[in-house]
């Protein structure tokens, strides 16, 4: 799992389809948001930030873990747990059905995965959620992977940073999904008694449950700029207040600017930031990794 | 009186009954008998209904607009004792969440719950039981006073929802719910939560953490509405009683699932049907569960709620 990233950049995978049509070589990235085209190296190396504009392109766990573990060493915990379908749950496709599927076109298990390493060079616990599957969504796997990463923490007193990107629950596993979100914040207050610092990092996009819960229970909340991140969706909220919504309404400089967040940091400097903050926490109680 | 689409067939027997006793008083003639043939045409018939009720219909039954509401609840239970608080000491006093302290017989309760509205005006000024932030923070408040004086605490829930907007998403809808969530976990006083209506959510999940949790007997409890659902899955509002049968929203469901720990009765029909006995099933659950609570010590009970809600979700362990 650790080497697939790479295989993924060789092969040019991480360019979207819709950019991929546009870009005849395959190791270009174009930013959709200023459209300039830079080699996927470059992008890479700037830790997926557009250099002209600062655009952070979506990722998933295994940039992010490439991008916070030293030299992407890392080992996965709780890779044995799968989704199940509790509900037999049907609507235009099954479950089942469903989860094969994306388990295919994703290689992944489920929406989170959790891993233990060296970030500058003091182990952290670090479970960050994957959009691409079924985007992003909280489902019992993601409550229980993050349940058993907490307890990895309070056994081997490792710090813990939590990657949301996810549109809520799950609503294939309904009211399974709905108490994830207990689930989780009962685990936190054990992190908590434990003294063990918990940073909540928020990216592009955290609504719904997961920000109803986890997401918002850091000791630290910090944001990507720009992410957007919210209770309700966008869309949901203007049906609601029948209004166009503010320009910049639920972004990371809204949601600190009213308060809910310490603050938001660029995801080149993503890594360093968050080992100061642990060292100035834990004050040499963190064990030297390598 | 309202009726729901398939109450039909009571309404119609009612209105009989009442044509029967028209007839009765004119004529002068006893028509005791035929009443009370009616009468047990309607018990039979309540039952047939009951018997065969689907998801949806529950759904229905629990947003029926003769159900009582949260205040009627407490106040039925308190016996006048009720001493409603206000306020999140923060924003203002949010309508749709309600609070305050009173006596069940002789012992002291914190109630907490989302509030409806039963005329146009009302549902309006209670924000059809949409709390927003300021709810919820008024809602830790009396928690946490309620932890103070060694109080146990019953959250009663109905609410189709945190409500969505623009000033709720400034003042952190999603913070506020989260935070009861955590803070819930570890209240070193009994909690009981009971949804009474609409379960919807993460806007009835932010009063539902509990060393209990009871659904009553026509109540629905899960991530989303039928109806939203429906919507997002499906893309059309027309999927809303397959969406219920789907989701597993039932108290009987729930239970199955672990999901929930209890079911209280409701009358033959619904609560609306007979109100007073209603909060009779209430109260008598409520002293059964105060009873068996205020006997553990704090920090079991903390540990045996937090287990409780640990051990909750449906996954495989590969080998
Ligand atoms: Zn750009």
């Amino acid at each position: 799992m650790a080497d697939s990233w790479f295989q993924r950049i060789k092969e040019g995978i991480t360019t979207s389809t819709r950019e991929k049509k546009e870009t005849p070589e395959g190791l270009w990235y174009k930013c959709p948001s200023c459209k300039k085209i830079i080699p996927s190296e470059e992008h890479v190396a700037n830790a997926f930030v557009c250099p002209s504009c600062d655009y952070h392109e979506r990722i998933g766990s295994i940039e992010y873990f490439y991008l916070l573990f030293d030299d992407n060493k890392f080992l996965e915990l709780s890779t044995e747990i799968m989704p199940t379908d509790p509900l037999h749950f049907v609507d235009t496709k099954n479950y089942k059905e469903r989860l094969k599927a994306t388990q295919g076109s994703t290689g992944l298990n489920d929406a989170i995965r959790t891993a233990v390493g060296p970030m500058n060079g003091k182990g952290v616990v670090i479970a960050c959620m994957d959009f691409k599957f079924i985007g992003g969504s909280m489902g019992s796997v993601v409550g229980e992977k993050i349940a058993r990463a907490i307890d990895y923490c309070i056994e081997n007193k490792l710090p813990f940073v939590l990657i949301s990107k996810s549109g809520g629950a799950r609503m294939m596993e309904a009211a399974f999904s709905l108490m994830q979100m207990a689930k989780t914040s009962a685990k936190l207050t054990l992190l908590a008694d434990a003294k063990l610092p918990f940073i909540s990092l928020l990216t592009d996009p955290t609504t719904g449950g997961v920000t109803a819960s986890y997401a918002m229970l850091g000791d630290f909340n910090i944001a990507e700029p720009g992410a957007l991140i919210g209770f309700a969706g966008p869309r949901v909220v203007k049906e609601t207040i029948k209004k166009d919504l503010p320009k910049g309404f639920q972004t990371s400089e809204f949601l600190l600017e009213h308060g809910f967040l310490d603050a938001i940091v660029n995801r080149k400097e993503m890594k360093n930031k968050l080992s100061h903050l642990f060292s100035m926490l834990m004050q040499g109680k963190q064990e030297e990794v390598s | 009186m309202n009726f729901l689409d398939f109450e039909k067939p009571v309404q119609e027997l009612l209105d009989q009954i009442e044509k029967v006793k028209q007839v009765g008083e004119k004529g002068k003639v006893d028509t005791t008998g035929t009443v009370k043939d009616l009468e047990d045409k309607i018990v039979e018939t309540r039952k047939q209904i009951a018997g065969k009720l689907t998801p949806w219909q529950k759904v229905q039954l629990s947003r029926h607009p003769d159900r009582p509401y949260t205040l009627d609840y407490i106040e039925a239970l308190t016996n006048g004792t009720f001493f409603e608080l206000h306020g999140d000491r923060n924003v203002k006093d949010d309508k749709a969440m309600v609070g305050g302290l009173g006596k069940v017989g002789d012992q002291s309760v914190m109630f907490i719950g989302q509030q409806k509205g039963n005329t146009t005006k009302m549902r309006q000024y209670r924000n059809f039981g949409m709390p927003n932030p300021e709810g919820y923070r008024k809602a830790l408040r009396l928690m946490k006073m309620a932890e103070k004086f060694n109080i146990p605490i019953v959250t009663l829930i109905d609410t189709p929802g945190a409500y969505p907007g623009l000033e709720g998403e400034e003042r952190g809808q999603a913070e506020a719910i989260a935070r009861n969530l955590f803070e819930m976990m570890r209240l070193k006083v009994p909690v009981i939560c009971i949804i009474i209506g609409e379960g919807a959510s993460g806007g009835a999940l932010g009063i539902g953490i509990g060393d209990k949790v009871l659904m009553l007997e026509n109540t629905w409890y899960s991530v989303i509405s039928p109806e939203s659902c429906s919507s997002i899955l499906w893309r059309s509002w027309d999927f809303k009683e397959k969406a219920a049968e789907q989701l597993k929203l039932t108290p009987e469901d729930m239970l199955h699932n672990k999901l929930i720990d209890g079911i209280i009765k409701e009358p033959l029909g619904g609560a609306h049907v007979n109100p007073q006995e209603a909060f009779a099933f209430v109260k008598e659950e409520l002293h059964k569960q105060l009873e068996k609570l205020l006997k553990n010590d704090p920090e079991k009970r903390i540990q045996k709620r937090i287990a409780k809600f640990c051990a909750m979700g449906a996954f495989e362990e590969k080998k």
